[in-house]
């Protein structure tokens, strides 16, 4: 084992996904179906064990580095392809090679009604995006996460357009790839600018260009703004918060699994993960962590309430990942960083539980998705049944699951940011445990509303699907309980600790503890009570429910994709029309083929040049020699 | 009195007009008769230069050899003033024009040069004599002149080919 | 004799046979014209081999030696340029029954 050294393993990371990938992207129409889902469940595992060598094996204090090769060097700008391990990095390898692996083995049940050949396909994608995921999260710089960062836009877009062949899914791709794309942009030149400021990108160079180790700040208050700024921009693309929040719940076109791997678990957290990385940039500039928070909060109650009112049961979930995304940020703008990663791992289980409890409904219902012909599938699917309860009171919030303990941290931090904070999040937490039960109760509860051949069918799914079930439940369960906070348990904030070497514990006013037993007792017991709500409500559901201007508005998503489209899309497409109708006929083939024409013309011209007569070209020949000797006597003079 | 000059500017004189001569007259026998005189005067040059080798060499090899080869070759085409194909007008005057330029051009490019001062030693100097040229010939230029008989052999052999008849038989083979 | 003069002698002769070359329709002729322009050159490197004796006579002897087996060299080239150009001519003739350049006009083609 003397080879296996510390970057040995860590190489291994997420070199093994792409391997998976090679292997069933150029082989996918040799393999069978077995084989496939061996191979990419197996790269998942043996990548899950790196990643928990390197999680315990982690040098303590400072981060390191592991330098692969240089990756672009211009004059003194030298941007290494590097390897940052951390606490951070470590939890989220943790977080994702963990649950992907159990997304890849569900998926392996999922999936395998595909050809053999699509079954490759999406597997291929599935190791790519793991790969490029990793990528992000090791990254050792702005660039290296930048890629990683394109990557898993790239591999979010070919999952969601999977089944390309349908016209609506291709279309939810596009908007996906587009709104990222302009997230991305601000990404990007927040990159330059932090270039052309301090001529590096490199995360441990962050602290030398804000000056705190004794030499003078290279980025002026300005820049600190404008990066943030830019870099939160970047972040609202990728993490689905106003204004490009449309594409997620779009995103729900693709194969459940790929909801709850890359729209649940993993690649929508990316933007938590970056600001979190750049926390140092973030605290220099108090004015964009109320902007982050402000867009979180506002985000969290939007997609809360749009959620009320959805019948499609992933449409539900998307909107509610939207939701506690929006939590996430409320967290990162109140300056709780360590909260915003807490609930991100979290939420990474209990959302992937959902979303695969969800994926084994529809399953088991021969593709149905619209929960009001749902209802009663308790007998039917036990273990979905148990395991998503699990996962509804996970992301309610109640004691002891997961969600209680993260949320109560994002909210105790919003209490800290400012009382009216507070007050908006806890409404907002109080839609989530009622969207969630009413989606709960209409799925599972009353009596079955579907077909009769449906209910026929009804079966629990295959034991790959159920295994990661149960074992997510658990793990949304216990989660939670590595971050229980100081005052219900000394020294119970072993989270906030493990991160203490990359996120400073903010030295903000305590609160008494008097205080944060009532904001504890406050928000469960009115979650339960919203529960109570729910289950009076729904229990009895029979059929539409009553229709006023609210729950149009709400069912209509306040309108947002439709204001897009007339202000954005329209014009430009409008602006296309134009280009195609007058610009590009008249302006450019104009040029264009006046162009030909002049040269046509003068060729003609010119063709009787060649005549072929020697003599002729003896003549020219003495004429250019003529000019020659005058250009050279004459002229240079 | 020194003849040198009277003998210069005869040569010189009787060398322009015999070329003019060449290029205009319309019999192309005429021609290569003005030419053979035009190579007489700048054989008088050579002598005028005292490098009779040379000198005698022109007369032997161009105006003997090669003219007569020319000679030979108009009579055996049997080309007269009647055959003589001519440009249109035109064309003989733009050429005639393309010339002269050139003429101008050049003779205005060197005509400020240094060159002014300097004399063309006439009737003295011994490099151009045969015994000075042959020593040269046979030590430092021994190697250019055995290539140069290469040369000829070449150009025999590639004078050969080209003017041997093509009938059917020998194309086949 | 100045030098001048006999520069300027072989740019006349050099002119002459230009003329020649681009007036005449004649393939002899024209390679007539380009003798004629072979030893216009040949007339100056002659010239230009007998300029700066007096000064360097006494140093070197045989200076502008060279020169003159220059235009040795090229009545040699001209001789053989001469016999393989002829034969071309006479195959010419074989071929399309005159001497007139109008024919080559294969360079169109």
């Amino acid at each position: 084992m003397a080879m296996l050294s510390f970057p040995h393993i860590a190489y291994l990371i997420p070199l093994l996904p792409l391997l998976g990938f090679l292997i069933n992207g150029l082989g996918r129409n040799h393999l069978s179906h077995r084989a496939i889902a061996w191979i990419c469940s197996g790269v998942m595992a043996l990548a899950f064990a790196a990643s928990g060598w390197v999680f315990w094996n982690l040098p303590a204090g400072a981060p390191t580095i592991l330098t692969a090769f240089d990756f672009i060097r211009v004059g003194v700008l030298n941007i290494p392809f590097a390897f940052q391990l951390d606490a951070l990095s470590a939890l989220f390898l943790l977080i994702i090679t963990g649950i992907g692996f159990l997304i890849h083995v569900y998926s392996s049940a999922y999936m395998h009604e595909e050809s053999a050949s699509q079954y490759g396909r999406y597997f291929a994608y599935l190791n790519l995006f793991v790969f490029s995921m990793l990528l992000l999260v090791m990254g050792a710089n702005f660039v290296i996460l930048f890629i990683g960062w394109e990557g898993v836009g790239l591999c979010s877009y070919l999952l969601i357009g999977f089944w390309f062949r349908n016209p609506a899914y291709a279309q939810a791709a596009n908007k996906a790839f587009v709104m990222n794309r302009v997230g991305d942009l601000a990404f990007l030149i927040a990159i330059f600018w932090l270039i052309a400021r301090t001529g590096s990108v490199n995360f441990i160079d962050l602290p030398m260009a804000l000056g705190t180790v004794g030499q003078s700040a290279k980025l002026s208050a300005m820049d600190i703004t404008g990066i943030t700024i830019l870099l939160f921009i970047g972040a609202t693309g990728k993490s689905a918060q106003i204004p490009l929040y449309t594409w997620l719940p779009d995103a729900m076109a693709g194969p459940t699994p790929v909801s709850a791997l890359i729209h649940a678990a993993t690649m929508v957290t990316a933007g938590i993960y970056m600001i979190a990385r750049s926390n140092l940039l973030y605290t220099a500039a108090p004015l964009v962590l109320t902007i982050v928070a402000v867009i979180g909060l506002a985000t969290a109650l939007l997609a809360a309430t749009i959620a009320l009112r959805q019948n499609d049961i992933k449409k539900v979930l998307a909107y509610s990942t939207v939701s506690q995304l929006g939590f996430m940020f409320l967290a990162l703008g109140s300056g709780a960083y360590v909260a915003a990663v807490f609930h991100v791992m979290t939420h990474a289980f209990f959302k992937a539980l959902l979303f695969l409890g969800s994926g084994s409904v529809i399953h088991a219902l021969g593709g149905e998705q619209d929960i009001r012909k749902m209802g009663g599938l308790k007998k039917s699917l036990p273990i979905t049944y148990w395991t998503f309860l699990i996962g509804c009171l996970a992301i309610a919030g109640i004691f002891p699951f997961s969600g209680f303990f993260s949320k109560d941290a994002i909210l105790l931090s919003a209490f800290l940011k400012s009382p009216v904070f507070y007050a908006i999040a806890l409404f907002t937490a109080l839609l989530t445990a009622f969207y969630m039960f009413r989606l709960f109760i209409l799925t599972f509860g009353g009596s079955f509303r579907g077909m009769e051949e449906q209910r026929h069918h009804l079966h629990e799914s295959p034991l790959a699907m159920t295994l990661p079930l149960m074992l997510l439940a658990v793990l949304s369960v216990v989660v939670g309980w590595i971050g229980i906070p100081e005052v219900l348990m000394h020294g119970g904030d072993r989270l906030a600790e493990f991160l203490s070497a990359v996120i400073p514990v903010a030295s903000g006013h305590e609160v008494s503890h008097a205080t944060e037993y009532m904001l504890m007792g406050l928000s469960s017991g009115l979650v339960l009570l919203s529960i109570y709500v729910a289950w009076s409500r729904y229990k009895q559901y029979r059929s539409e429910e009553s229709e006023s201007s609210l729950t149009r508005f709400l069912d209509n998503k306040w309108y947002v994709d439709e204001a897009y489209q007339a202000a954005i899309v329209q014009p430009l497409h409008r602006l296309a029309g134009w280009i195609r109708s007058f610009f590009e006929p008249r302006i450019l083939d104009g040029a264009v083929q006046g162009v030909g024409r002049v040269v046509r013309y003068l060729s003609q011209q010119i063709r009787f040049l060649q005549s072929g007569q020697t003599g002729n070209y003896a003549l020219w020949m003495v004429i250019g020699i003529v000019l020659i000797l005058s250009i050279q006597f004459f002229i240079r003079k | 009195m020194n003849i040198t000059p009277y003998i210069f500017w005869f040569l010189s004189v009787m060398a322009l007009f015999s070329a003019l001569m060449m290029v205009t007259s319309r019999n192309p026998v005429y021609s290569v008769l003005w030419l053979i005189s035009t190579f007489f005067a700048i054989s008088g040059h050579y002598i005028l230069l005292n490098a009779q080798f040379l000198a005698a060499v022109n007369i032997i090899v161009y105006a003997g050899a090669i003219m007569v080869l020319f000679l030979f070759v108009i009579m055996l085409m049997n080309l007269n003033r009647e055959t003589e194909p001519q440009k249109n007008r035109w064309l003989k005057l733009i050429g005639a024009l393309a010339g002269g330029c050139l003429l101008l051009v050049m003779v205005a490019a060197l005509k400020d040069a240094e060159l002014r001062s300097q004399q063309a030693m006439v009737g003295t100097g011994s490099i151009g004599l045969i015994k000075v040229l042959g020593k040269e010939l046979f030590t430092r230029y021994v190697v250019p002149f055995e290539i140069s008989s290469l040369l000829f052999l070449s150009a025999m052999v590639g004078a050969a080919v080209i003017g041997k008849k093509e009938t059917p038989e020998t194309l086949k083979s | 004799m100045p030098i001048n003069y006999y520069l300027f002698l072989s740019l006349a002769l050099f002119s002459i046979g230009m003329v020649g070359v681009l007036t005449r329709r004649n393939a002899i002729i024209i390679f007539m014209c380009i003798e004629l322009m072979l030893n216009a050159v040949n007339l100056l490197l002659v010239a230009f081999s007998k300029m700066h004796h007096l000064k360097n006579l006494a140093i070197n002897p045989m200076i502008g030696v060279d020169g003159q087996l220059f235009v040795f060299f090229i009545m040699v080239v001209a001789a053989a340029e001469v016999s393989v150009g002829l034969a071309i001519i006479v195959m010419m003739y074989r071929n399309v029954h005159s001497v007139d350049i109008q024919f080559l006009n294969r360079l169109k083609h």
